[in-house]
This record gives C-alpha cells, structure tokens and sequence, in this order.
C-alpha cells in the first residue's frame, strides 16, 4: 500500500529533519508531515546556530558531541556549505558567583570528556578583541564548539533524507494519530490518512497539542526569545560568547558572528514571555543594545538588520523529553529542546533512529536515559 | 559627471563647497548634499565592490531603502545616499564586508524616549502633507515623520505642472512648488509637528512604532497610524542589470533635479509609463541626450502628453520592444533592444545596439505597505494612503491624504460625520488610467486669434478650463476626465498655453498677418537653446515633421518658468505644430552576431547577487517556498530586506509555469531599513579616531 510507512514524524524542523535523515539511513521508510510549507519553517528559522557539547548532564554533553561530529564533518563527507564554523564558545565572566558556578560545573563537563577549560582574561581579550575588561575574572572557554546555518542545515539534512528515501508532505496539518490495540496504527491529516507502526512527534512548539492527538500528556509550553542579525563585517571575534549575567529586563544572551560576518544574536527575556506571539516587541532592540555593548563598545556601530522572535519548547526543568511512552505502544516523543532543537537535532536523531530500528547502542541508551518523560522534573538546567 | 548650473526650471541654490577624498582623491562637494550625489558630481560611479564577487557596485535606488551605494565614510559602512558629505570626510569604496571600526569605550547610555500623539503619519509626501494638514485644521497632535532631509517626498522631484483638477490638488502647478505649498501650509497649524530626517524602523506589535530620527531613537504611540509611505520601483531582470549607471527612474531624478548632478551624457530609458516619460523629459530639461525609451506594450502606459512632449523633441519612443542586455566593462557601454512579438519574446533579426552610459528602469511602482500590515497585525488604528494604498498620480494621492484624514478624525471621534461619498468619487477620477484616444480634426476658426487644444486622451484633467477668462474653454462632458474643446473668443492672453501640464496648448494667431498667422508654442527645455531669429523644425501629432519655421520672438514667462517660441507659421501649420523639434533620432546599430550574454549570470537579488540560474536552478528542484528559497541561495537575505527582488522573484516562477498559488510568499520582519545598534539605547562611545584626536593636541 502506498500510504504505508515504517515511521511517521510529525515536524519537519531542527528534529524531525535529521531523525528523518537518520531512518532513511537505516533503509527505514519514513514519512514527514508538516504543516508549513518547506523544511524548518518553524523554530528551527529562529534558531541562531550555535551547537555546542558544553552542557551540565550527561545525555545532551553526548548527543551535542555527536551533533557536533554531524556539522563539522557535513561539507566534507556530502559537499555542500552548512555554515559550520568552529569558532568555540566563551562564557566569559564579570563575577565571583559566575565564576564559581562555573568552575564547579567544569569538573562535570571534563567528566564526560569535553575539551572545555578555565580562560584567564587575557585568553578572554585575546578570544574576543574589545570585550569590557573592568572585573573581566576569565571565562569557560570550549574551543571544540561551533556554530552552523540552521537555514543551510536543515535543507542539507532534508535533501539528504529525501536522497535516501524519506518522504515529505509540506502545507499537510497532522489532525489525528491513528491506534489499535495500545499501539499507533498511523497519522491523519489535513490532506490524508498514512499508516505506520512508529509515529514520532517532532512538532516543536505545538509538540504539547500534538500529543493530545495521541493521548500523551507531556509539559511542554513555548516562551519567547528575540534574536537578530546584523550587517557584515570583517570578522572581528571569533566565539559564540554567551553572557550570564542578568540585565534590566533580560536573563542571559549570546551572539556570534556568522561566516559571511554577521552577528547574530539573541536575549532570553526575564521575566519569561509565554506563550505563541512571534511579533517583534519594542523591548528587546533597547535591552539587547544596552546588554551587548556594555559587554563589547565596538558593536554600537554594527547595523541592525532584521530581528525576529523565535519560541522555545520549554519543559520544566529545561531538559528534553524523548521517550517511548509505554501507554501507547509505537509513539515516540522527541520535544521539549528548550531551544537547543538545532544543536541536538542531529545526535538525537541517530539515537532515536537507533532505537526505533531496535538496535540501540549503550551510548544511544545514555542519550535517551536523561530525557525520560517520567522523570520528576524537578531539577533545574544549569545552562539554559 | 558635472553639475547643472542652468535649468529651465530649477534654480540651483548656492551652497558653500565642503572639501572630501574618495580613496584619497580631493573632491568637492556642496554644503548639506549627500554622498553620493557629490560623489557623482565628481564623475564617481563606482561606490563599492561587492563583497561575494567584487563586481562593481554604484547608485541603485538613490532613496535609503537598498543598501547598494554604500561607501566607507571615516571609517564607518553609510549609505552614501542618505549621508550627507562633510568638510574633511574621507569616503572610500567599500570592499566587501566593512572593518568595524574599534569603540574605545561607553561614555553612557540614553533612555528611549517614548511620546504620545493623536496620528502618526509616515511619510511626508503627497498624501502624507495632505493628510497632515487636514488634521491640523482641526487641531489634532500629529506628527509627520520623513526620512529625507526635505519634504514632499517625490513631489520635490518633479519638474513637470501637475494634472488633476485645480481645486482638488494645485494642478497646473509643478511638482516641486506644490511640496513647497504643502509643507508651508503646516507651518499654520501648531498642532502639526514634522520631522525631517527621521525614518520609521518598524511598527511593534506593542503598539510603539520605532523612529530613527538623526541618531535618536523614538519610540511613538499614536492613537492613529497613518502609512503615507509612497511606492518603490519595481526592478528588471536582465543580463547587465546590476552595472553601475543602471538603475531606476527615481534615483535619477534624485541626482538631476533634487540635486542637480548630471549623472549622465546618454541615456536610454526602459518603460513608457508616466514615470519613464517624464524622466526622459526631465533629462532633456537637463541637457542630458535621450537615445531612446522603450515600452513593451503597443501603447505607451503614461499619459499621452507626456508621451508627445519627448516624441515631438525627437527623443524615439520604441514601443513594442524590449531589453535584451545591458553590457560594459566597470559601468553601462551599450544598452540592446529588440522588438518583441505579441508574448513578449524578442524577435530575432530586430535587435538594436545604442550607446548610452544610464540606462533608466523605470516598469512600474510596488505599494510600500509594510508598516501598514504590521500596524493592522499589530491591531492598532491603522489608515492608509497614497501610493501605498494604490499606486496613482501624486493629484490623487494629495486627495487620498485629504479623506484619510477624515477617516481619522471620525475614528479619533473630533468629527462625528462620514467622508463624504463625493470624494470618494472624485478620487476615483484622479486614479483614472487614461482613456480613450482621438485623432486630430481641422476646425475653422471663427476669430482671429485663437488656442488649438492638442489634448486628445482622456485624463484627469482641466486647469485651461479653470484659467481661461473668458471661459472659452470648456469641457466636452461633466467629468473632468474628458478632453477639452474651444468656443467663443480669446484674447491670446497665453494662460492656457502656460498652464498646461502636458504642453498641449498653442495659439494660432492671424492678427498681425492674416496670412502667415504667428504661432505661439510653450517650451520648457532650457533657456537660450531657441533665439529669435533661428529656424527652427515643427513637430506636430505623434511627433510629425512639419518643416521649418523661423522664430518671431521668445518671451519668458519666469513666474511659470515657462517660455513662449512664437514662430511664423503658415495656415496649413499653424493649426497642427505642437512643439519644436531639437534632436534627431539616431537608428542604432545592428547588435553583434555574438551569442546572448548567458542569461543564467543575470541578477536576481542585488544585495547577496544571486543569479537567476541559481534562483531557476532551486526553483525546478522542486522548491515552492520563498523562505526556503532564501535559506538555501541567501535571495532576500540582504539589506533591503527583499524589497527589490521579492517581486523578481514571483516572475521566475511564473515564468517557470507555476502557479503563484503555491507559492509561499517571503515572512516579513522588522528593521525596515539597517540602524546602527548604538541607537537603540542612545549610547555615546567615543571612538579609537576621536581618542586619536583629542590626544593629537598634545
């Protein structure tokens, strides 16, 4: 039958994409369902490219890795430009508190083998010329992180999915998961009906409402960040350079400039904007202006291009969701990022991809291990 | 590459010099003038290299919206088209990507004033002024916003004596008059404010709307938005099109008559409508040379005065004809045309090389109407009007401000009656196209003296009626959109003749000698080009030949700025003569047997230069996606936000046969135009050159 596929996902974005890419690589026959009208239409166009492993736990310090592994090897191994710039990240620090967290959380990451180390502020003036240097104490310095084209990406991933065989609907609404029996049987939609023994829900920031669909209750619900982008310069830095400290109306930012020399940047609003309205406020150009140059004075002159805003699928305590819920047998959550879709969609999708296929490895376990749906959700991710 | 120091029209205004370097290079410019202006009053064309292909970059929209004159001025990335050029400024071609100049430190931080006004309106054009100007009659704190140094948005650019009626929107009168009219009406009414110099950065959807005035940010929270924001020119897609000394009509009005540069010698314009025919006007007035204009339809789309004045001064007006390539090393060579059949397609055998260094686009206006949807997204009490509601004459956009207003002040609850629905009717006679065409007819003329009407289309129309004081001139149907006809006596007191906006009237007068009867012809090309004494050659209907006519006397109507050529004519002339003929027309030569330049290199998004074979490439691939177009060939990416190619890239697809319907249009975002970081939170910052300079005293 045509309409019949091994699995279905839900979301052709920053995860649905790549899992795609990795079933079709493992002969799966995968279908995507979105509703917008091309791959990554969604959040994964907010996104402001960094991917790094310098995480605090575990499952996403692994999936990053493999993530990283993905980006940096793509132009070599399937030709075409991703974006991908290895330009590190800093998390340079202006506080004794800053930098005990910091420290501390050091020794986890070393644990699980990142290349991360303690920068003196003079490595940090050296990384990023022209950062204020009044209490500049040093920073976390990651030097094997990098940064990559979420836009250039996730069409690399798509072609290379279809090239393998995976299909996409675009412009289709999945409006129901089909089951029998305790298990899904398929996906209804706007446009049709497909059958499947997997379905995964790779839907985002409407990952909540989507597994209403299949009667899974999981705690995920968006809140709003604002980005932008600047005109071109030479380039003048190299890190992403992710600013802990609390402002006026904002929590952290972070920016980077892009390889075709645009900065690139985005502030965590405090307190937190809930909901779905991606319209771009009045706040935010002050906020991040006042925020990014006091860091860094040469940025007054940068033009201001665009700006957007973009939803992070938040869950609880800041960690994902992927898991095979027992109460339907064949669903598949892969939600809840936090707004770290880009970077782990890759390493999740080859661990997902290994687990539908059945044969998981012992780290495609640990991946999946932290991001159970019935954890406690009491913890707190200590970089966001 | 000089300045115009005589105009038929305008009077340059004398400034005091300002002495800059391009690349080190002295140059002089004039006080207040921008960049790029001064730039190509020092015969400089090339402002930047781009940085994907180093192709040479020069003045594209001359309006602040694209990003295409960038130059290096001290040290800093500015559009050289809104930049003013000052004493000791150093401006350099931009290569690639800027150096961002280094920032010592942060002096301190500003607050972002907020202010509270009744209407906003954006845009201090045509509809914009009206608009203003009827809120102040009523009282209502308005804030008009511009981003130009001046008022009258593309009014100050017009030359030409406007159509319409002269009641509803000062027709008769030029273009740059009526800004001047308009902006000092305002001054009467203390509830108006204006800002020059400050542009709209987007409308939150908080409600605030973000202006850029100088390097101060505002943020504005109108109780009515009012979007006046006039149009853009639409672009071309043809092999060439990016070459330096391309570009479009708008822009080069801007160098000729705002600031009185001559950016060229020999010019070629592509498009018949109005715009393209008064640009070819305004470049006679200039002392520019028009090789020729070409208009794809059968018909030229502009008014057919507009058409006649250029035909009749001998400029070839090639309807039916398209453009095939514009080439050259480092700017505009050659410009090639051919005649196309009924689907448009060039007829091979029909192609035509001419020799021009400014090729004109100049095919039509896209409504500018962003802020407007963001303002309705937004959900604030959002008007619109002008060309961004509809594109149309500037007399229509005058009278659109006038019932936008009202609709405000309805909504503000200051008037409680609605507009009245004969406005709403007059309007749609000033949108009026042109109507139908008549042919010329011999009358007899029962007085001696007396105006022929050379007006034969209908347009919206009437000052010779309104002027002539016998009222001789009459309408031949109620509707001022009919053609007008003489009955009764005249005088020969010239008011029809100088009124006129499409030069279209002449008086034929056997008074003297009731043989050869003197014909009095309006000119406006230039002063001193036509003396007593010369012969001269008459052109009537469509540009005819009528033989040579000796010139009897030229008398300057300053006040009008018009001049009269009374010529003696002879009574088989006298009635048909429009205006005299001052060029020839050149033939072109045979294009080269060479192959089409390869239409694939030919550019689609000027600011990241994406091809249209790499757009073609990705669109029959399967992507139906403008977002995803852009993500994959960075076409719409740049920094003017998608405006220019966005429309280009509709036609690849309908010309690939897709159906527009799936075609997922670009999502639109905030900035409107680039601002510098800086502004958003008033920081002073003392740069490495400043610090440099006030230690050099030391």
């Amino acid at each position: 039958m045509e309409n019949n596929y091994d699995v279905i996902i839900i979301g052709a974005g920053s995860i649905g994409t790549p899992l795609a890419m990795a079933l079709a690589e493992r002969k799966l026959k995968t279908l995507v369902v979105e509703k917008g009208a091309s791959p990554g239409q969604g959040q994964n166009k907010c996104a402001i490219g960094g991917v790094r492993a310098t995480h605090s736990d575990g499952s996403k310090i692994k999936a990053c890795l493999r993530s990283l592994e993905i980006f940096s090897s793509w132009r070599e191994k399937h030709g075409d430009d991703i974006g991908w710039r290895r330009g590190g990240y800093l998390f340079p620090v202006y506080t004794e508190r800053d930098e005990a967290v910091l420290k501390d959380l050091l020794k986890v990451q070393r644990g699980f083998g990142l290349d991360i180390d303690w920068a003196g502020p003079e490595k940090v003036r050296e990384l990023v010329p022209g950062i204020a240097e009044k209490d500049l104490r040093g920073g976390t310095w990651a030097p094997g992180d990098g940064s990559a084209s979420p836009l250039q990406s996730v069409n690399a991933f798509f072609r290379r999915a279809v090239k393998l065989g995976a299909e996409f609907q675009f412009k289709e609404t999945a409006t129901g998961i089909l089951s029998g029996n305790g298990a899904v049987t398929g996906v209804l939609t706007s446009a049709g009906k497909y059958s499947s023994a997997w379905v995964v829900n790779a839907a985002g920031a409407e990952a909540a409402e989507v597994s209403e669909l299949a009667g899974v209750k999981v705690p995920v619900r968006p809140d709003c960040h604002e980005a932008g982008i600047s005109e071109p310069a030479e380039r003048f830095f190299g890190p992403m350079v992710v600013d802990i400290r609390p402002g006026d109306k904002s929590k952290n930012y972070y920016f980077y400039q892009n390889p075709e020399g645009q900065l690139v940047f985005c502030l965590t609003p405090q307190p937190p904007v809930w909901g779905r309205d991606r319209r771009s406020t009045s706040e935010f150009l002050p906020e991040i202006s006042r925020r990014m140059i006091s860091l860094m004075p040469n940025l007054a002159s940068l033009k201001v291009r665009r700006t957007w805003r973009g939803l992070y699928p938040m869950t609880p305590d800041g960690f994902p969701v992927v898991d095979f819920p027992p109460a339907l047998k064949g669903y598949v959550l892969a939600v809840g990022m936090c707004g770290q879709g880009f970077m782990l969609g890759p390493g999740l999708g080859q661990a997902v991809a290994a687990h539908i296929a059945g044969s998981p490895s012992a780290e495609d376990r640990e991946i999946l291990a932290g991001f159970a749906l019935g954890r406690s959700f009491s913890g707190q991710e200590k970089l966001k | 590459m000089e300045r115009i120091t005589e105009h038929p029209i305008l009077q340059p205004e004398a400034r005091p010099p300002v002495n800059f370097t391009f690349d080190g290079k002295p140059c002089t410019g004039l006080e207040g003038e921008m960049i790029s202006s001064a730039l190509y009053a020092n015969g400089i064309k090339i402002f930047s290299l781009h940085k994907k292909d180093s192709s040479p970059q020069g003045i594209f929209c001359a309006n602040g919206q694209c990003a295409q004159c960038s130059v290096i001025a001290d040290g800093l990335a500015v559009k050289s088209c809104v930049t003013p050029v000052r004493e000791g400024m150093k401006v350099g071609t931009l290569r690639g990507a800027a150096r961002l100049p280094r920032a010592v430190c942060v002096s301190e931080f500003g607050r972002v004033e907020e202010l509270d006004v009744d209407a906003l309106i954006i845009g201090g054009g045509p509809s914009g002024l009206a608009a203003a100007a009827e809120l102040g009659k009523l009282n209502v704190s308005t804030l008009v916003i511009d981003d130009k140094d001046r008022f009258g948005g593309k009014l100050v650019l017009q030359t030409h004596k406007f159509f319409g009626s002269v009641e509803d929107c000062y027709a008769g009168t030029r273009g740059v008059d009526i800004a001047e009219k308009l902006e000092g009406q305002l001054r009467e009414y203390p509830s108006v404010k204006t800002w020059s110099s400050a542009s709209c950065l987007a409308v939150f959807s908080d409600k605030k709307v973000g202006v850029l005035r100088g390097d101060k940010y505002y943020l504005v929270r109108p109780k009515a938005l009012i979007s006046a924001t006039g149009a853009r020119e639409k672009s071309l897609a043809f092999p060439g099109n990016t070459l330096p000394g391309v570009y479009g009509a708008g822009a080069f009005q801007t160098l000729v008559n705002r600031d009185l540069v001559r950016p060229a010698k020999r010019l070629f314009v592509v498009g018949g409508g109005n715009v393209g025919l008064i640009a070819a006007y305004h470049a006679l007035q200039a002392g520019i040379e028009v090789v020729g204009l070409i208009e794809a339809q059968a018909r030229c789309g502009g008014y057919k005065v507009h058409a006649d004045k250029i035909k009749r001064l001998g400029v070839p007006v090639y309807t039916r004809h398209t453009i095939l390539r514009a080439e050259g090393k480092n700017g505009l060579e050659t410009v090639t045309v051919a005649a196309v059949d009924e689907k448009f397609r060039p007829l091979p055998g029909t192609e035509k090389t001419f020799k021009a260094d400014t090729l004109l686009i100049a095919v039509g206006l896209n409504p500018v109407d962003e802020f407007h949807a963001q303002a309705l997204e937004a959900g604030m009490e959002a008007f619109v009007c002008g060309d961004a509601e509809e594109i149309a004459e500037a007399s229509a956009a005058m009278f659109s401000g006038k019932i936008t207003a009202h609709k405000v002040l309805k909504n503000l609850g200051v008037m409680v009656s609605p507009v009245p629905q004969f406005w709403f009717d007059r309007l749609e006679v000033l949108k009026s196209r042109p109507g139908a065409i008549g042919t010329p007819v011999k009358e007899k003329h029962s007085t001696p003296v007396y105006p022929v009407l050379h007006c034969r289309q209908e347009i919206p129309c009437n000052p010779c009626v309104t002027v002539c004081p016998r009222k001789s001139i009459k309408l031949s149907g109620e509707s001022i959109m009919t053609t007008p006809f003489f009955s009764g006596d005249c005088i020969g007191c010239f008011k029809c003749l100088l009124i006129c906006p499409g030069l279209a009237v002449t008086l034929v007068d056997y008074r003297k000698d009731p043989v050869n009867p003197s014909l009095a012809l309006p000119f406006e090309i230039g002063r001193g080009l036509v003396k007593k004494g010369d012969k001269v050659r008459l052109a009537g209907w469509e540009g005819a030949d009528l033989g040579e006519a000796e010139v009897l006397d030229v008398k300057d109507f300053k006040a009008e700025n018009t001049l009269i050529v009374i010529v003696k004519a002879s009574p088989e002339t006298a009635d048909l003569a429009v205006s005299i003929r001052l060029y020839d027309a050149e033939a072109g030569e045979k294009a080269s047997e060479e192959l089409k330049k390869a239409e694939d290199d030919t550019i689609i998004c000027r600011c990241e230069r994406v091809s249209l074979g790499e757009v073609r490439r990705a669109i029959r691939s399967g992507l139906r996606d403008l977002n995803q177009l852009k993500a994959v060939t960075r076409a719409g990416m740049g920094a003017c936000g998608a405006k220019t190619c966005s429309s280009l890239l509709l036609n690849i697809f309908r010309s690939e046969g897709i159906d527009l319907k799936e075609v997922t249009g670009f999502t639109k975002r905030p900035l409107f135009v680039e601002a510098p970081l800086g502004v958003f939170s008033g920081v002073k910052c003392s740069t490495e050159a400043e610090e440099k300079a006030s230690w050099s005293g030391f």
